[in-house]
């Protein structure tokens, strides 16, 4: 077996002895230019006059361009074209691309992008979410809106009933890798560009569209990213295109990465969101109807904001199960950064509007939080499932055909029927297992003991207080546009036995190179040693998805497991005719052909002699999608991914500063392809998330300029930051839903686990004092002063 | 500049621009790929490297560190971590086999400052990677492999003599040559560590006027602990101050563990955090509780002030041009002396407000009180209205509650992105309630509770 096994990260050796490449450390030809642009100093307004002659005269500049020397397109844009990559006489944000740079060295680049002068005619910019619900100054026409049930009649007869708020920052992602791009021209026009993105494809067609030439003729290639997590779906746009038009018109390989202060200043971070509440509810807890309102500054440019805040109206229910909900969504235009993907994508900010609820909801009955959590979760799923997990035929067996999985028999139907709840979107919640997730996790966690413990050791103190809190995650997995759940894979295996494998997924550090070569190694009984792991290029799979919504494993784990089945079955057949047998199967590096036996190497040898092809793509669709965004109805996701934290903290009352002591974690991997990989997922996940609400705080002066772009003023987690003690596990049951080999996506659920240390912060701030917290995210230590006073006033 | 060090084994003599630093050098001029840029201003650890002299090994950020700072020093970058015959060092071994790199792209600045630590046996992980900023991995698995490795016996081909080199004149020897020096250059930029000066090359771009490096000056890096004070050589790295303080100072050598990060740590000096009038640095609100005196020199005249005095406005300090810090003296002893940094995060963070309290009490009533804030004003200084309004009274909760009251008059602190103005002024005051809290036995940091 070589899938369900804890192996080191595929580039671990390469990676600990500096021996991994980077874009940046790619030999490049000695004539390769380097590219830096030249940016705006204020956040909204025109300019009559770009006078960039220092600019050409400083040393070591080649040309220097702007938007009139942009032959084709002029624009980066994922989504709606509404994003030039140099300015065309009006300014959106402060930090916006006006002009492009190109030199012999990145720091003659970098020196002379700071002498542009520019003739600004500066107007008031629009940057808080006031300022642009007063302007109505939004991306749609009005608020989305989502209704399940009658909202009002169960808020009109609710025993109980609260308004709330909820403010959360954005997020700069910090990838340790800045943006960065490498573009080689090519003959006849072509041209090769090496992106540090998660959406190789993306690059491709903004690249050839620059460049006005079909897709063919760009090939974009990349081999690893220096970390991602969303921040790389689109942003690496501007920088590739840059480069590709460079080179174009130099006829010189052209090289452009951010120093770390433009890359902040440029590109998007997360959304930042207010969710206010209006909830009812019984005397238990449980609740009746809930009206939420989220709105959201998405910047300057659409970019991936509309599937950003869908995600985040899809997760206002997060693991509950609300009677009736309405949930509208505003999405603001403002004169910022243009908010962009992060790790869970929208997702994040809708699971801490309904948390806060739940915490607003126990404070106010003085039920345990814990507790009422519970006592809102889904209808767990019927026992043994609806589509009852088994364990499949082993793969290697040729008689068992294609995706592990796909023969799973549905067991529900002779079952009782199980009380089936629906979300805000009316989807089924037909996986859900937090019931038994969250016992365990109290149980492993001591948690009612702990409870107990610190109201003994806070009636002691007089200055510090503890906090505990527990919240769960289940996450949608799938991308809620629909036609992106596709994947192609290309696998070729070498008369020698050795395997090369492709696949559209992007490797930014999550593993899914080396759980995708475990699932190839599986599907042919070898050792995973023998197969090559290549870059990501879209000359060997086209039309590709971005690595996103976690969905890497599922989608492209299934097609090369759907390609590496193809040679599997044109080799078994032939060995089947040469001996005359029906039983093939290939195990332990072997392939036993009836009564005999022969190497893998062998096998392959054999076919190759008989003429057989040893190379094929793969393909896979996710099924069983539906989904209407306007309405939001539908099923837009293939299951749910779930798990649940317990996180204590400490606080100090004088100060606000506080951290996290202890946190304990059961997460959901389904049956999982390389526990050691996903684990470290969580583990990444819970202390990234944490970082999001409490030390992460970006903040824009009055004039719209990102006051933290660097990490001297952004603060994410250090070493120490992380809970001293940190217990994670997974909950290794198979996914009900036909997954590869029954696992689940890890990448962004994780994240919201985070979501728990956040709560223990107000739980222990709740402990000063008698009135709501409501404290709001980030909790640095001065907000979590102001909610310490909020709580004793 | 012309520049002799060890690389990896190998003798290297370049001729470097003053202002090349070593991670452009390594990358671009080099080949040599594995230390990254992350930042480019010494806060993540992407580009750490292992530098050795006599005095043994120290991890140091590649970005803010100028190519004439290695001359006579011994370099090990990720590339030279593994041993001669290519087989892993036991921290990338453990690295390897519990999971602690996932993208990578830190891997070679943890790998660098874990062996460091490894090999100097430290087992204070936290602080030893403290400088190293990982986004992926939530750090458990790299303390687990830090843990595993600790027992391994030190990698002996890490351990290399200093190359013998000839004094250069960009790097004068003796304090003499130096001071002399610099009243006829007064114009010319001093550089320690580069921990602040690196920041004005490689992020406001600027060339610099004549450059001198001081690492190579004994003199200015001579620690004197007499009966009853301590004097700082003005070039003592923040690295060797806080062994001394560790001894003699507790507090403030547990404000300085928090001050900067391993790294920057190894490179600051405390004479040019003292010497570069930041409102915000962390020694001299310190020192000022302290009370202590700044020694200078302008060619061979010496004159002594108190440091309180150094700091006129902001921007402007007690120092004529061409004139140098040369050290800084301090009691050796001030048990009641309490040294508090707020700052968004617990390590490498520059503080929001960083107050120091010495207040003497003699027979329950307060007798003396030298109080000082970093990050409330456009320099350090003490809390004089405070301070009034504590001595002559008794030390109880009482008077301490009534003298927090005036801050506000010792203080206009401004709003920026660390604290608002507000915030600043009610931690000063609380700080001042922390401070007393502590002296009578109460329990007052989150960093010593226990889960």
């Amino acid at each position: 077996m070589s899938v369900a096994k804890s192996l080191s990260h595929d580039a671990a050796a390469l990676h600990v002895t500096g021996a991994a490449r980077y874009i940046d450390d790619i030999p490049t030809p000695a004539s390769t230019l380097h590219l830096a642009f030249g940016t705006s100093e204020i956040a909204r307004g025109t300019y009559d006059t770009l006078d960039l002659t220092r600019v050409r005269v400083a040393e070591g500049v080649v040309a220097v361009l702007t938007a009139d020397d942009l032959p084709f397109t002029n624009d980066v844009s994922p989504s709606a074209h509404d994003e030039p990559l140099l300015a065309t006489g009006t300014v959106h944000y402060l930090g916006q691309p006006l002009f492009l740079v190109v030199a012999t060295s990145h720091l003659a680049a970098r020196k002379a992008a700071r002498l542009g002068q520019v003739g600004y005619t500066e107007e008031t910019p629009i940057l808080t979410m006031d300022e642009a619900l007063a302007a109505d100054s939004r991306f749609e026409d009005g608020p989305r809106i989502w209704t399940k049930g009658d909202v009002d009649g169960a808020l009109g007869a609710a025993a109980h009933r609260l308004q709330g708020q909820i403010e959360m920052g954005g997020q700069e992602h910090f990838y340790l890798e800045g943006q960065t791009a490498l573009a080689l021209p090519q003959e006849g026009g072509d041209m090769v560009v090496h992106s540090s993105t998660q959406h190789p494809t993306e690059i491709q067609h903004k690249v050839a569209d620059a460049l006005g030439v079909p897709m063919n003729a760009v090939r974009c290639e990349v081999r690893r990213m220096g970390g991602g997590f969303g921040g790389k779906e689109s942003q690496g746009n501007a920088l590739a295109v840059g480069c590709a038009i460079a080179a174009r018109q130099t006829g010189q390989p052209c090289k452009m990465r951010y120093d770390r202060d433009d890359d902040m200043m440029i590109t998007g971070k997360r959304h930042d969101f207010r969710i206010s509440y209006d909830v009812g509810f019984d005397g238990n807890g449980r609740v009746t109807g809930v009206d939420f309102t989220q709105i959201t500054r998405c910047g300057w440019a659409l970019d991936l904001s509309m599937p950003v805040a869908d995600r985040a109206m899809l997760h206002a229910d997060n693991a509950y199960h609300l009677p009736s909900a309405r949930i509208t969504s505003h999405r603001l235009k403002t004169n910022t950064q243009s908010a962009t993907a992060f790790r869970g994508f929208g997702g994040p900010q809708g699971v801490v509007g309904i948390e806060r609820v739940m915490d607003h909801i126990a404070s106010v009955l003085g039920l345990d939080p814990a507790l009422v959590r519970q006592r809102n979760y889904y209808a767990a799923m019927a026992q043994g499932g609806l589509s009852a997990p088994h364990a499949t035929r082993p793969p290697e067996d040729i008689s068992t055909r294609k995706n592990a999985g796909k023969d799973v028999p549905y067991r529900g139907a002779h079952s009782p029927q199980p009380t089936v709840q629906s979300t805000p979107y009316h989807m089924p919640v037909t996986d859900f297992i937090l019931h038994e997730m969250t016992e365990r996790l109290l149980e492993t966690s001591d948690y009612q003991a702990r409870r107990d413990a610190i109201d003994r050791w806070n009636a002691e103190q007089i200055i510090l207080k503890k906090g505990i809190a527990l919240s769960p995650v289940k996450f949608g997995i799938s991308f809620t546009l629909t036609h992106l759940n596709q994947a192609g894979a290309l696998v070729h295996v070498y008369h020698d036995g050795s395997v090369h494998m492709n696949h559209g997924g992007t490797e930014m550090g999550q593993g899914l190179f080396q759980k995708v070569a475990q699932v190839a190694a599986q599907r042919f009984g070898i050792d995973v040693a023998q197969v090559k792991i290549t870059a990501t290029d879209t000359g060997k799979v086209p039309n590709t998805s971005a690595t996103a919504a976690s969905s890497g494993t599922d989608l492209n784990g299934m097609a090369v497991a759907n390609a590496c089945d193809t040679i599997r079955d044109r080799i078994a057949s032939c060995l089947a005719e040469l001996h005359d047998t029906e039983d093939v199967r290939f195990a332990d590096g072997k392939v036993f052909v009836g009564n005999e036996q022969m190497s893998f190497a062998q096998a392959a040898q054999t076919a190759y002699a008989n003429r057989v092809s040893l190379s094929a793509t793969g393909f896979y669709k996710t099924p069983d999608l539906s989904w209407d965004r306007i309405k939001g109805e539908g099923t837009p996701f293939f299951y749910f991914a779930q798990g649940a934290a317990v996180t204590e903290v400490v606080i100090d009352t004088l100060t606000g500063e506080n951290r996290i002591l202890r946190a304990d974690i059961l997460h959901d991997a389904g049956a999982s392809l390389n526990p050691a990989l996903d684990i470290g997922q969580v583990e990444g996940g819970y202390v990234q998330g944490a970082g999001w609400l409490t030390t992460e705080e970006l903040i824009w002066d009055d004039k719209g300029r990102l006051r933290t772009h660097a990490p001297a003023t952004y603060k994410i987690p250090a070493c120490s930051d992380r809970p001293d003690v940190f217990n994670v596990a997974l909950w290794d049951e198979p996914n009900p839903a036909k997954t590869i080999y029954r696992s689940k996506a890890v990448g962004e659920p994780p994240f919201m686990l985070g979501i728990s240390a956040f709560l223990a912060l107000s739980n222990a701030v709740a402990h000063c004092g008698s009135n709501y917290p409501d404290l709001q995210a980030p909790a640095t230590a001065e907000e979590m002063l102001r909610a310490i006073k909020r709580a004793r006033e | 500049m012309d520049v002799t060090f060890l690389l990896n084994g190998e003798t290297v003599q370049v001729n470097a621009d003053p202002t090349r630093t070593l991670l452009d050098w390594l990358r671009i001029d080099r080949g040599l790929c594995g230390t990254k840029e992350g930042c480019n201003e010494g806060d993540c650890g992407a580009c750490t490297v292992m530098v050795s002299d006599d005095k043994g090994a120290l991890a140091l950020n590649a970005c803010i560190l100028f190519m004439p700072q290695l001359h006579g020093k011994v370099v090990r970058t990720v590339e030279g971590i593994s041993a001669p015959d290519g087989s892993l060092h036991p921290v990338q071994e453990a690295m390897i086999s519990l999971h602690g790199s996932q993208c990578g792209f830190c891997t070679p600045g943890f790998i660098t400052s874990m062996a460091v630590g490894h090999s100097t046996g430290r087992t204070d992980h936290d602080d030893v990677l403290a400088g190293n900023l990982c986004r992926c991995t939530g750090y458990a698995p790299i303390i687990r492999a830090a843990q595993a490795a600790q027992a391994a016996p030190v990698a002996e081909w890490l351990e290399e003599s200093a190359p013998d080199v000839d004094p250069q004149p960009y790097a004068p020897e003796s304090l003499d040559e130096l001071a002399t020096w610099y009243a006829a250059n007064p114009d010319a930029t001093l550089i320690a560590g580069a921990t602040d000066v690196g920041l004005w090359v490689t992020k406001q771009l600027r060339d610099l006027a004549s450059p001198v490096f001081l690492h190579r000056c004994a003199e200015l890096r001579q620690i004197t602990v007499s009966d009853d004070s301590i004097t700082f050589g003005a070039a003592t790295t923040m690295t060797e101050v806080l062994a001394v303080l560790r001894n003699h100072h507790p507090s403030y050598a547990e404000m300085v563990r928090r001050y900067g990060s391993e790294q920057v740590r190894n490179a600051a000096t405390i004479g040019g955090n003292i010497a570069n009038g930041s409102p915000i640095g962390d020694n001299p609100p310190a020192l000022i509780a302290l009370g202590a005196t700044l020694h200078l020199r302008h060619g061979t005249a010496t004159r002594d002030i108190t440091l309180a005095d150094f700091f006129i406005a902001y921007g402007k300090q007690d120092r004529a041009a061409g004139e140098l810090v040369t050290g800084v003296t301090i009691p050796k002893a001030a048990p009641d002396l309490r040294c508090y940094k707020i700052s968004k995060r617990f390590d490498q963070d520059i503080s929001a407000v960083c107050g120091c309290f010495d207040v003497t009490v003699v027979d329950g009533k307060v007798t003396a009180a030298r109080i000082a804030f970093g990050g409330m004003a456009g320099i350090p200084h003490r809390a004089a209205a405070v301070e009034g309004a504590l001595i002559g009274h008794p030390w109880t909760l009482e008077t301490v509650t009534k003298a927090a009251k005036h801050f506000d008059n010792d203080y206009t602190p401004m709003s920026d992105m660390r604290a608002s103005a507000a915030y600043r002024l009610e931690a000063a005051e609380n700080l001042l309630l922390r401070y007393y809290a502590t002296r009578t036995g109460t329990q007052t940091n989150v960093l010593e509770v226990a889960p």
